[in-house]
């Protein structure tokens, strides 16, 4: 798994910025090291006293006085690691990773749209900064249901002053993607971290626009999903029918890894497809949270993500590929490709 | 399963060597670059190079984001480079564009790409910061592709640090005894020169009155004037560009006519142009033309000059190696100074300059591994250092 290096940090404070949002400092007994723009900290979380690793976006372009900082938000579907990480008091140990960036900012483009939705602003904050400081035009769009839920508005702003727009739908101001990426340069690009929902949209527009699809980036954590995470049972075809019980806060391939069943995986974000199971039947509606599947496959729902993808509504039964007497070239854990 | 040595830990940007990051490197001659896959090691880092359809140039960090198969081996698609192994294909930014198997690309799917310019026949590219990367930081050697001027150099892979090319070229002395039977002569190791210096940049000037040329100057004087030479001024002007860009300033004019009081017309004058680009701490690629401002369009000087001084090079070539191999046999050993180091010493204080500039900003601190390997290196220039004020030439 391509996971960073772990080492033992200590969290140095931790404040609420949003009604919703909490940031926490951590210092690494290694001392910290520079990181690129879009840079995410994994953390060594306990989760229904099982371990389990969290990426979260670091907050700023630097760290500053020996520390990293990280936004978490109160999600209450959380899978548990947020509210882990949120507990967790001045003086508590952890175990974190080295500050990797799936999401950096690439330099040379006229013009930068940076997105966010909520708790997406934590990797485009740092973004925003180096562009100010390069003197890079852009302009950074920052949507959420309430103004409580804005976390570094007062910094930004000052920074930005009006490239920062804030959309706020509970006070009536609704981002309009389409519209925003007509007004961004041909050869501009987008930087995007936020809800499912707003990533669909703005990929859709994206495309409808024929615009080249490498100059719309975005983040893949933190997304959620369309619909509110439940618990539902998994049935293995490939295993006498036996069921296993995915509840509302462990994803599938936890669930299934838990029982024991032999699972492959890799990235744990839904973007390289190795944790993919065949499904044979969905009483409910599959919840694709993945990046791997195409709107088609998605649609097709023939096969489900179980790093993040979910169901709703029913029992889902599906196909890991296991033979017994495996080699005689029956795997099932295929991925139609057209 | 990972480990530091994992290429996708660490962002090598921010990582140094003995050398200064934020600043452009000449990797290739323009001929060089084609609508091929050239592979070639700049300032540490394994780059890939290539031209896109246009003719632009593109530099990717040489290893597939997939397996990390050089994609070197691959093949240039339009203006992606696709891998030779599994067939995913990068586009010149360094972002991936396809994926087998799937319909989807992997969003954290991207090589390293490198800001890359070409300018005065040379292709360029930034390994520091790419938010730092203002083509208007290119080394000036206009000389080498403006129309008053004729020529043409190679580039020569030497076995030494770029320092001691700079040390090279920044003292002349070493002709005497180094190209004795071309261009050196005994007058250089006699006569004073000056040295001046900038922000970021330093120069040596030597003016050598009423001496007989020497032989490769003796042949250029007498193609321009179709006359045999007799006693000449000649001259070299150092001038030095931080980290690693010397443009020199040479010729000879008939004794007497003016040329030290700035007529040159009586003469016939050159540049040798030097840009040295590190490859690893003891290695480097050298760049070099050399330039006239007589007889334009006489191809054969033109050729005849080039393999000339690319015979005098051969004879640098033979000493830096072996002066490289003699510090890494004694490591316990540091440089002494002569008066005539002057011109190097403060390039080397430039370079060193930039590196510290560099190493203050906090994106760039150096990792504890980075210091240990440059701390043989910093006190050989610490040396030179408190020499140069004991020679007063602070």
């Amino acid at each position: 798994m391509s996971r960073g290096h772990f080492g033992p940090g200590r969290v140095r404070d931790a404040r609420d910025v949003a009604s919703d949002v909490r940031m926490v400092a951590i210092e690494p007994e290694a001392g910290t090291r520079p990181y690129p723009t879009g840079a995410h900290l994994d953390i060594a979380v306990i989760v229904d006293e099982l371990p389990d690793i969290r990426s979260y976006s670091l907050v700023g372009e630097r760290p500053a006085d020996g520390a990293y900082r990280i936004a978490v938000k109160d999600v209450p579907d959380s899978r548990g690691g947020s509210r882990f990480v949120r507990a967790l008091e001045p003086g508590a140990d952890v175990e974190i990773s080295d500050p990797e960036s799936h999401f950096e900012l690439q330099y040379g483009r006229p013009e930068y749209l940076l997105i966010a939705g909520g708790i997406g602003i934590t990797p485009l904050l740092g973004m925003a900064h180096a562009l100010e400081r390069h003197e890079r035009p852009f302009r950074l769009l920052y949507a959420a249901r309430t103004r409580a839920q804005l976390a570094f508005v007062g910094e930004l702003s000052d920074l930005l002053g009006d490239r920062l727009e804030l959309f706020i739908s509970d006070e009536g101001r609704r981002l309009d993607v389409g519209a925003e990426i007509d007004r961004l340069d041909p050869d501009g690009e987008l930087y995007l971290c936020g809800p499912l929902r707003l990533r669909d949209a703005a990929v859709r527009a994206w495309r409808e626009r024929a615009r080249r699809a490498d100059r719309l980036q975005f983040e893949t954590f933190a997304s959620g999903g369309r619909f509110a995470p439940e618990e539902f049972v998994v049935r293995l075809a490939d295993q006498d029918g036996r069921e296993v019980v995915v509840r509302r806060n462990r994803t599938v391939l936890d669930a299934l890894k838990d029982q024991g069943v032999d699972m492959m995986w890799d990235c744990l974000r839904g973007e390289c497809g190795l944790c993919a199971v065949q499904v044979l039947e969905a009483e409910g509606e599959l919840d694709h949270r993945d990046v791997f599947l195409d709107e088609d496959q998605q649609r097709d729902g023939e096969t489900l993500i179980t790093c993040v993808s979910r169901a709703v509504g029913g029992a889902v039964t599906i196909d890991t590929g296991f033979r017994v007497g495996a080699g005689n070239g029956s795997s099932t854990q295929r991925i139609e490709t057209r | 399963m990972s480990s530091n040595g994992d290429i996708r830990r660490v962002p090598e940007t921010f990582k140094l060597g003995d050398w200064p990051r934020n600043c452009w490197y000449a990797a290739a001659y323009d001929v060089e670059l084609k609508r091929e896959l050239l592979p070639r090691k700049i300032a540490g880092r394994n780059l890939v190079m290539y031209r896109r359809e246009d003719g632009r140039p593109a530099a990717l960090e040489n290893a597939c984001w997939h397996r990390l198969m050089p994609l070197s081996e691959g093949q240039v698609e339009g203006d992606n480079v696709a891998c030779g192994y599994h067939g995913l294909v990068f586009n010149g930014e360094g972002r991936c564009v396809f994926m087998p198997s799937q319909k989807t690309i992997n969003p954290a799917a991207r090589v390293r790409s490198y800001p890359v310019v070409e300018r005065h026949r040379f292709v360029w590219v930034w390994t520091g910061d790419p938010a730092l990367a203002d083509p208007e930081k290119v080394p000036d050697l206009h000389w080498n592709d403006d129309p008053e001027w004729a020529g043409d150099g190679k580039l020569i892979h030497l076995e030494c640090g770029y320092k001691l090319i700079v040390d090279n070229l920044m003292d002349l002395t070493h002709e005497t005894f180094v190209h004795g039977a071309s261009i050196g002569q005994r007058s250089i190791a006699e006569v004073p020169f000056d040295i001046t210096h900038g922000t970021d940049s330093a120069t040596v000037s030597r003016w050598m009155h009423d001496v007989e040329p020497p032989p490769f100057w003796r042949m250029q004087l007498e193609w321009k004037t179709g006359e045999p030479a007799g006693k000449v001024d000649r001259w070299q002007i150092v001038h030095f560009q931080a980290p690693s860009t010397v443009a020199i300033d040479v010729g000879v004019a008939p004794a007497g006519t003016g040329a030290a009081e700035g007529d040159r017309s009586q003469g016939v004058n050159g540049y040798v142009l030097n840009t040295m680009t590190p490859e690893t701490e003891r290695s480097c690629h050298y760049f070099w033309a050399f330039v006239r401002n007589y007889n334009l369009d006489d191809q054969r000087i033109t050729t005849l000059i080039r393999e000339g001084v690319s015979g005098v090079f051969a004879e640098d070539e033979v000493i830096l190696a072996a002066q490289q191999r003699a510090i890494e046999e004694h490591p316990d050993k540091q440089f002494y100074n002569l008066n005539i180091d002057g011109g190097a010493m403060w390039a080397r204080r430039l370079i060193d300059k930039m590196m510290a500039e560099e190493s203050e900003d906090a994106r760039y601190r150096m990792a504890a591994s980075d210091s240990e390997m440059l701390s043989g290196t910093r006190s050989r220039v610490e040396a030179t250092e408190a020499d140069a004020e004991r020679l007063g030439l602070r």
